[in-house]
């Protein structure tokens, strides 16, 4: 039992929250084990985002609890989140557009968990920024890390998202629809990076609508519909469930 | 067949890679770099010597400039967080009557009131401001509009501080070089420290808030940490300006919270070109002086002061400064197409 619970990075209780009368998420209860890669799958509208904010606290839950590496975060602010090591990218792109997309990484690096890390000193910041863009794709050589945001395309956004939680060095990511929005060879050359880092041993949640890759990657997938979670298992066993193709095709009793 | 022109815009041979990097070959390029930069310097300097020239009147009048001035830099700073301030009043309004109240009724002479008015006014304000830290546009405007006013009537009506009186016969600044200098070099200072800060990583973050609070959030950031510290960091400059005026006038009274020094900052920063800190700078230079030049027109000055003023702002959209930084950095020529 204490072993289990040394192996869980992320466990949430029952989570839910409902916006007026419309129920988002209903008691969903996951967990995450160190090292794993959970896929979050819905159709539209089935409550995966609001998820992310109620688990990154974005979003106040109504009830239940979030427990992350032996801490409850329930109703924590965002940024005493992300300092404790959950990292989140924003479907949404929220970069800082009159910004180069090198200073947009600076502002995490600024941050007290990036001193903490490096062991009081903050250190050479842009060359670090520059480096992680390059990991995420930024070609150096063509000074595409020093254009300013606004002038990059949709795919290079999403990656600088990604870069700003790698800023963080968290111990879980969360990347919220990543791949929406990509080319297919963005997603091609950005889905490696995730598999590396998943190999080094970082705990990812990915919600995510491009099942081929997601189960390419993804040791364990849960399913939501209507905010309630219908399946969990490995991809396989989610995508045999008879719950999920109602969900996703409609079942034949609606039709 | 007609010869159809186009206007053609080069950057100059020296550019920014990065807004802040240059790279330089010869003294002419750093002439060039340095010459917009140190020639005001300069003019800001060298205006109080001309007291024999321009005369007293003008020489008091770049004292209010100054603090015209001091508080738009104010303003400017906020705004670079993304706090739109309706209410610069507010910081003038606590330095001018902590200053008063030190040196009525504690005594303090002017070097200490000065300070501690300068600080504890910011301090003041800034825990005044923060429970609202957490709204955005119109939201904060609003309740910084109101404060100010909500002091004058409290004053008024509980009768402290003097009440409707006000505190009159404090302590004179010591010599005129003071009352000149010091708002000089107070402004330089605070203006090149302003422009050094934003530029620094420090004042990434600050950008970043005002691009996007949820995605600095995200970056484990404390951003209300960070608002509250540039609050303090305005409201020093805008305590200082009251602080400092309220030795200059010997008086400090209700109209230390007035709306004019609420809307005349907000509205040189508009002029000169938000976000630069020396726009609004620029902007007080040209708004406060024409305002003094109008008064000759007597009941139209305001007439005149407001057409000018609605002539610039739709004119130049961007801002004075921006435009002539951006016409300072380019050639135009006219080729020919087609």
């Amino acid at each position: 039992m204490d072993k289990t619970e040394d192996q869980t990075i992320l466990k949430v209780e029952d989570i839910g929250k409902s916006f007026g009368g419309l129920l988002a998420v209903d008691k969903v209860s996951f967990h995450v084990q160190k090292g794993e890669l959970l896929g979050v799958i819905g159709p539209n509208g089935s409550g995966k985002t609001t998820l992310v904010n109620l688990v990154t606290g974005f979003v106040r839950p109504d009830s239940g609890r979030v427990i992350f590496q032996g801490l409850d975060i329930t109703g924590k602010m965002p940024y005493r989140i992300a300092e404790l090591g959950m990292a989140r990218t924003f479907q949404m792109v929220k970069p800082f557009y009159h910004l180069p997309a090198f200073k947009n990484i600076i502002i995490p690096l600024y941050s007290p968990r990036v001193k903490k890390l490096r062991g009081g000193k903050y250190g050479e910041r842009d060359a670090v920024a520059i480096d992680l863009l390059e990991e995420v794709g930024f070609e150096r050589d063509s000074f595409v890390p020093y254009k300013v945001a606004s002038s990059l395309p949709h795919g290079y956004l999403k990656r600088l998202e990604l870069a700003r939680c790698l800023a963080l060095r968290s111990d879980l990511l969360i990347l919220d629809e990543l791949f929406s929005g990509m080319s297919m060879s963005e997603v091609a050359s950005t889905l490696p990076i995730i598999e590396r880092l998943n190999g080094e041993g970082l705990s990812i949640i990915m919600v995510e609508h491009r099942l081929k890759e997601l189960f390419r990657v993804a040791s364990r997938v849960i399913a939501l519909n209507f905010g309630r979670k219908i399946a969990e298992g490995s991809p396989h066993e989610v995508m045999e469930s008879e719950a999920v193709k109602a969900a996703y095709l409609g079942s034949e009793a609606e039709g | 067949m007609t010869v159809r022109y186009r206007k053609e815009r080069l950057d100059r041979g020296i550019k920014a890679r990065c807004e802040d990097m240059f790279a330089l070959s010869s003294y002419r390029e750093i002439l060039y770099l340095l010459l917009p930069r140190v020639l005001p310097v300069i003019a800001l300097l060298c205006f109080p010597l001309l007291k024999g020239v321009v005369g007293l009147y003008w020489e008091k009048v770049l004292v209010i400039t100054c603090a015209i001035a001091l508080l738009s830099l104010s303003w400017d700073l906020m705004a670079s967080v993304g706090l739109v301030s309706l209410g610069q009043a507010l910081f003038f309004g606590a330095g001018a009557y902590l200053t008063g109240f030190l040196n009525k009724s504690l005594g303090w002479p002017y070097f200490l009131t000065i300070p501690f008015g300068t600080v504890g006014g910011a301090l003041f304000c800034t825990f005044l401001l923060l429970p609202v830290l957490r709204l955005r546009g119109v939201y904060f405007a609003i309740v910084t509009l109101t404060l100010p006013l909500l002091f004058t009537r409290f004053i008024e009506a509980s009768k402290i501080l003097g009440g409707n009186a006000g505190i009159s016969s404090l302590s004179p600044l010591p010599h005129l070089w003071f009352e000149l200098y010091v708002p000089v070099l107070a402004l330089l200072i605070c203006l090149f420290s302003f422009r050094r800060l934003i530029n620094e990583d420090y004042g990434l973050v600050l950008q970043g808030i005002r691009d996007n609070d949820l995605a600095v959030m995200s970056g484990a950031i404390n951003i209300y940490k960070f608002k509250a510290q540039a609050v303090f960091i305005a409201g020093m400059a805008g305590a200082f300006a009251g602080a400092f005026m309220t030795h200059y006038y010997q008086f400090v009274g209700m109209p230390a919270f007035a709306l004019d020094y609420s809307i005349l900052p907000l509205t040189c920063a508009v002029l000169g070109g938000v976000g630069t800190f020396a726009g609004p700078t620029v902007g007080a230079f040209i708004l406060v002086p024409l305002s003094e030049a109008l008064r000759a027109f007597g009941t139209l000055r305001v007439v005149f002061y407001s057409a000018i003023l609605i002539i610039c702002v739709v004119g130049l959209p961007e801002g004075i400064f921006h435009y002539i930084q951006r016409k300072y950095h380019q050639f135009e020529r006219m080729v020919e197409v087609g």
